[in-house]
């Protein structure tokens, strides 16, 4: 599929036969880590592009690749979407992060906007969502819910914006249960449906009762199902796949953002920036709150609702390091630049962070 | 049910595709044909599985059809590779691909559908033995075919005369044509096998394993079902051996994670592979056996003469 898309790219380049054709229409590529079939991350980034197809009609036009590794493969694939005239180009994934600031400095005149990273330059954008957000509600719910005090985490790999999530969660969970505990699991991988449920069903089979994920597929929702246990979606509402067994799930929705962009491409007004976007603006969606008494439900509304005003941020002090020292001071929040590099874990958190 | 049992399902879970894959990939190199594509008839397999259940509500009628899948998939690198003698690890890799493409084309529609889950056995009595009873009758029905398909594979390989005929296709393709065997016949019923397992390991998958479908799927089984064959130096028990293998150490590492062993997991995820790797090359280290277990004639291209 990816081959053929490519061949496809290729063919369209030359078939388009110079820039004065395309100059009325705005051409813009999508790079994306998994297949849009996956129904988390990638699906949703489909869905932004679609969103993004359907508000601006004939000014666009759209492409992307799908399943490009993080590697090598991954500066060739952006670089065949320059080539080919498109001159807003999305890398939706982190490991994109070094390709596509490379790529941008032989296409100045293209647009580039990398996801999740933290590499911006004069043509290139860092765009990001406060997904971490979402998992401090989570870590609220999960603490209020689970008998055992114990959830499991399904992490992908130890990069910042997982490891926001890991800390998020943990320091939701002790506001409720100072004692909770989280074990946790790397895939290694983003997207590999039969690994992510035996994750799943080795760390139900250790005693976990909550079982939340940041990885991309729906596998771990159906084994917390079969299990009769509870669970968090990831990146998609994943409801479908455990009616009695989600308890909410973090949403990401990117056409909103996808379309300003895109708007300021067409009327010029595009400039790089560094955002770091999420449930004020919309970035970050809680799918409805289900399978846990009203009680529960009410505090997870009013924790979201605090974070959505900005009375909450998860990350304020007093917070230690795993390691026991000091991170934030009573009161204290860490910015931006601490977040998006954060490489560490906060105390509670039963593992080792892989380097 | 005990931890010891639990982890004990999942790791034959883990196993059973690779095995089934491997088994039938094993046959078709036994007969001298190297066939690239099992992870596109795998994936292909896993589609078609879940979309006939889906329709039809039986995990049953699915498992058959993604059997028939497999194998008219499989028909295709046959006629290519066999009749019109085209190169067949270009073919092979040619299959996998459109297997990937083709399958992300038919599932689009089954994105975010749960699936039909095959159930599991159960006799009562027997299913509710402690510790063994559900690993030995409480599992899911592709596991046993599994192992009856092993035994099936070494007996008809090693014991009887069309196993014997096959295997000397695949060691000298040229002499059994001279001795009158249908050398081009044998190779496409061994291909039309192998397809049919891929595609059978592929409804483990959909209907066992994650009862649901998302595009790409086997995320790379199939060139592990590949790597099994050679590994185990062609020879049944020991891609059973392999395969569980696999699976254990697999499964071994992620609950060594969860306990928070504090081994970096990048190690612990190649782990699988490394101790695979290592344990099966110490067993087949006899090289005049390996030599002997090795189809001669695996790749090389036969144009009859008349």
């Amino acid at each position: 599929m990816k081959k053929l898309m490519m061949a496809l790219t290729i063919a369209a380049s030359f078939a388009v036969a110079g820039p004065a054709l395309a100059a009325d229409k705005l051409k813009i590529g999508f790079i994306y880590i998994g297949p849009p079939g996956d129904f988390g991350w990638t699906y949703q980034h489909d869905q932004g592009r679609k969103q993004l197809e359907k508000e601006l009609g004939d000014k666009v036009e759209t492409t992307f690749l799908e399943n490009v590794p993080e590697g090598a493969d991954a500066e060739r694939s952006i670089e065949r979407l320059a080539r080919a005239g498109n001159k807003l180009i999305f890398t939706t994934s982190f490991g994109y992060m070094d390709a596509t600031v490379k790529v941008a400095q032989k296409f100045p005149d293209v647009k580039f906007e990398h996801a999740t990273g933290y590499k911006t330059a004069e043509n290139v954008s860092v765009y990001n969502s406060r997904f971490y957000e979402g998992r401090y509600v989570q870590g609220v719910i999960a603490a209020k819910m689970s008998k055992t005090g114990v959830a499991g985490y399904i992490g992908s790999f130890p990069i910042p914006e997982v490891v926001q999530g890991i800390n998020s969660f943990i320091l939701g969970a002790q506001t409720v249960n100072p004692n909770f505990k989280i074990k946790v699991i790397w895939a290694n991988s983003w997207f590999d449906p039969a690994k992510e449920a035996d994750a799943a069903k080795a760390l139900i089979d250790q005693g976990v009762d909550i079982i939340t994920q940041h990885t991309d597929s729906t596998a771990a929702m159906q084994v917390a199902a079969e299990r009769k246990i509870k669970a968090f979606g990831q990146a998609s509402d994943m409801i479908k796949f455990g009616p009695e067994t989600q308890m909410t799930s973090i949403v990401d929705n990117w056409g909103p953002y996808y379309i300003e962009r895109a708007k300021a491409v067409l009327d010029g007004t595009w400039k790089s920036h560094n955002v770091f976007e999420g449930m004020k603006e919309g970035l970050v969606v809680m799918a409805p709150y289900t399978n846990m008494p009203d009680d529960v439900k009410k505090l997870a509304e009013e924790t979201q609702a605090k974070i959505t005003s900005g009375e909450l941020k998860p990350f304020t002090g007093p917070i230690k390091r795993q390691d026991g020292s000091e991170w934030l001071k009573a009161g204290e929040t860490a910015d931006d630049k601490t977040i998006l590099s954060m490489n560490f874990y906060v105390a509670g958190v039963d593992d080792k962070l892989p380097k | 049910m005990t931890m010891f049992e639990a982890i004990l399902l999942t790791v034959a879970t883990a196993a059973t595709p690779l095995l089934i894959a491997a088994l039938g990939e094993l046959v078709v190199e036994r007969s001298g044909v190297l066939n690239l594509g099992v992870e596109g008839m795998m994936v292909m397999g896993a589609v078609t599985g879940f979309a006939v259940a889906q329709y039809t509500g039986s995990a049953w009628l699915g498992m058959f059809a993604a059997i028939l899948a497999g194998a008219a998939f499989s028909l295709l690198f046959g006629f290519l590779t066999l009749t019109l003698i085209t190169n067949q690890v270009a073919t092979g890799l040619a299959l996998t691909l459109l297997g990937l493409g083709a399958s992300a084309m038919i599932g689009e529609s089954f994105v975010g559908l749960p699936g039909v889950r095959m159930d599991s056995l159960y006799i009562q009595g027997l299913t509710d033995i402690p510790y063994v009873g559900k690993v030995l009758f409480g599992q899911d029905p592709i596991f046993y075919i599994s192992i009856l398909l092993t035994i099936g594979v070494a007996w008809f390989l090693f014991r009887t005369r069309a196993g014997l005929t096959l295997r000397a296709v695949g060691d000298n393709h040229t002499s059994a044509h001279a001795l009158g065997v249908p050398v081009v016949r044998i190779r496409y019923l061994a291909v039309i096998f192998g397809g049919a397992c891929a595609g059978l390991a592929g409804a483990q998958l959909s209907l066992v394993y994650v009862p649901q479908w998302v595009e790409n799927m086997t995320s790379g089984r199939g060139w592990i079902a590949l790597a099994l064959v050679v590994f185990a130096s062609w020879r049944p028990w020991r891609i059973l051996a392999g395969a569980y293998l696999f699976g254990a150490v697999t499964i071994g590492q992620l609950h060594a994670q969860a306990l928070g062993i504090g081994v970096p997991s990048q190690f612990m995820s190649s782990l699988p592979y490394l101790a695979t790797i290592i344990v099966l090359v110490l067993i087949s280290r006899n090289k005049r056996l390996t030599l002997m277990n090795t189809p001669t004639s695996l790749g090389k291209p036969f144009v009859p003469d008349r």
